[in-house]
């Protein structure tokens, strides 16, 4: 039951872009075309369970027991640099269609704050093992949803007239807020410790 | 390079200043101007990583590999973002809880990331310093701005710098205008979104030159 809140309150309650404005960039950048937010979404969704997991292990194991824990935010990043690299490296050679889709969005997550976020946050509000890898998975579900959702409705708004200040990026902003409010609709519906 | 020294300095104040003129590093932006002491924190906590990470990597540019530049530029920032991340846990406790992990997350911010790729690994020091700087007050402006109108809607209440310099806010139309109810949705998670949007297509109103 405990996982089953916190799943809840990952993808809804405390959506990773829509309520805590975590990977804003690629949120805006791969939005234009539901073919790109798809494979983002599902870059991320595999990249993010992996940091989270990873960097607890190497929080919780290595540094914390070490008194080097002023030292996570440069770990934190050097890990998923890596992770972001080999993860490359080993879909390259072992699953070639599942790279072809996801090819290009793979280096982005790096510079992604959604994982870094997710990761960190995981650590400040001290979850478990289990915990945080249950809540890595609902952050990265929460972030696909958001993004393919607001995808959709922005391949709508290329074909409505648009005022000319409010062309591009800043009616993709107004879309997000509205998005956001109806996320906004699930605020208390879970006390869950994420 | 015939441009006029003094240009690299005021073109983050204006042509490109970051949130809005060049779309990126919006996480922060949205996330942490529900005041306008918390904008202006996280914008020269930015300023001063994006100031030293311009400087080290100018000093470096012919030294590091181009292969293996980028993963070089993120380890130098990442060290910058530690010594702010201390120096504010030990200094301005508060603020680091409020701005929480958004202060780790300067290592991400395209920000910082862009100048130094696009910036300071192809310019000399001087430019780069002056670079750092216009884009960094630039930045801290937007923050500050961003911050005055969600707060003054959300809020009515202008702080600056609460407790060292003044006490409280320093306009808090709530107590002296009894009529008057706070628009909170500015100060909630949908408000930043359509405020920002808002905002950029002011800022789109008035030609960049």
């Amino acid at each position: 039951m405990e996982y089953f809140e916190i799943i809840i309150a990952g993808i809804f309650v405390n959506n990773i872009l829509l309520a805590q404005f975590l990977g804003n960039c690629p949120f805006l950048g791969t939005s234009k075309k539901m073919e790109t937010a798809v494979g983002m979404s599902m870059a991320v969704v595999f990249v993010l369970v992996m940091a989270g997991v990873i960097t607890w292990i190497i929080f919780h194991k290595i540094l914390d027991p070490n008194k080097l824990v002023y030292l996570r935010t440069i770990t934190f990043i050097l890990v998923i640099a890596s992770l972001v690299q080999f993860v490359e490296m080993f879909l390259k050679k072992s699953i070639p269609a599942l790279y072809a889709g996801l090819g290009i969005f793979l280096p982005l997550i790096t510079t992604n704050c959604a994982v870094m976020g997710a990761c960190v946050i995981n650590i400040d509000k001290e979850l478990t093992f289990l915990q945080a890898l249950v809540a890595s998975f609902a952050y990265a579900v929460g972030f696909g949803l958001a993004l393919i959702l607001f995808a959709g409705v922005r391949e709508r708004v290329l074909l409505a007239r648009v005022p000319k200040p409010l062309q591009d990026t800043s009616i993709a902003l107004v879309i997000a807020g509205v998005i956001s409010l109806s996320f906004y609709a699930f605020q208390g519906m879970v006390q869950a410790v994420i | 390079m015939a441009k006029p020294i003094y240009q690299e300095f005021t073109k983050g104040l204006w042509k490109e200043i970051p949130p809005f003129r060049l779309v990126l590093g919006l996480c922060p932006v949205l996330g942490v101007t529900t005041s306008v002491e918390n904008g202006i924190g996280m914008g020269l906590a930015t300023t001063f990583v994006l100031l030293c990470s311009n400087i080290l990597v100018s000093l470096l540019r012919k030294v590091i590999p181009s292969k293996v530049r980028i993963a070089c530029f993120i380890i130098i920032i990442a060290t910058f973002v530690i010594v702010v991340e201390q120096v504010m846990k030990a200094f301005v406790y508060d603020l680091y809880n409020t701005l929480g992990v958004f202060i780790p997350l300067i290592v991400v911010n395209c920000v910082v990331l862009g100048r130094a790729e696009a910036f300071a690994s192809k310019n000399g020091i001087f430019r780069s310093i002056l670079d750092g700087l216009g884009i960094g007050i630039g930045f801290t402006l937007s923050l500050g701005a961003l911050g005055l109108v969600r707060e003054f809607l959300g809020k009515g209440t202008i702080t600056v710098w609460g407790e060292p310099f003044f006490e409280g806010p320093i306009v808090n139309l709530v107590e002296s205008m009894p009529s008057f109810v706070p628009f909170e949705f500015m100060v909630q998670a949908p408000g930043a979104f359509v405020a920002l949007g808002l905002m950029l297509a002011v800022m789109n109103l008035i030609p960049s030159k």
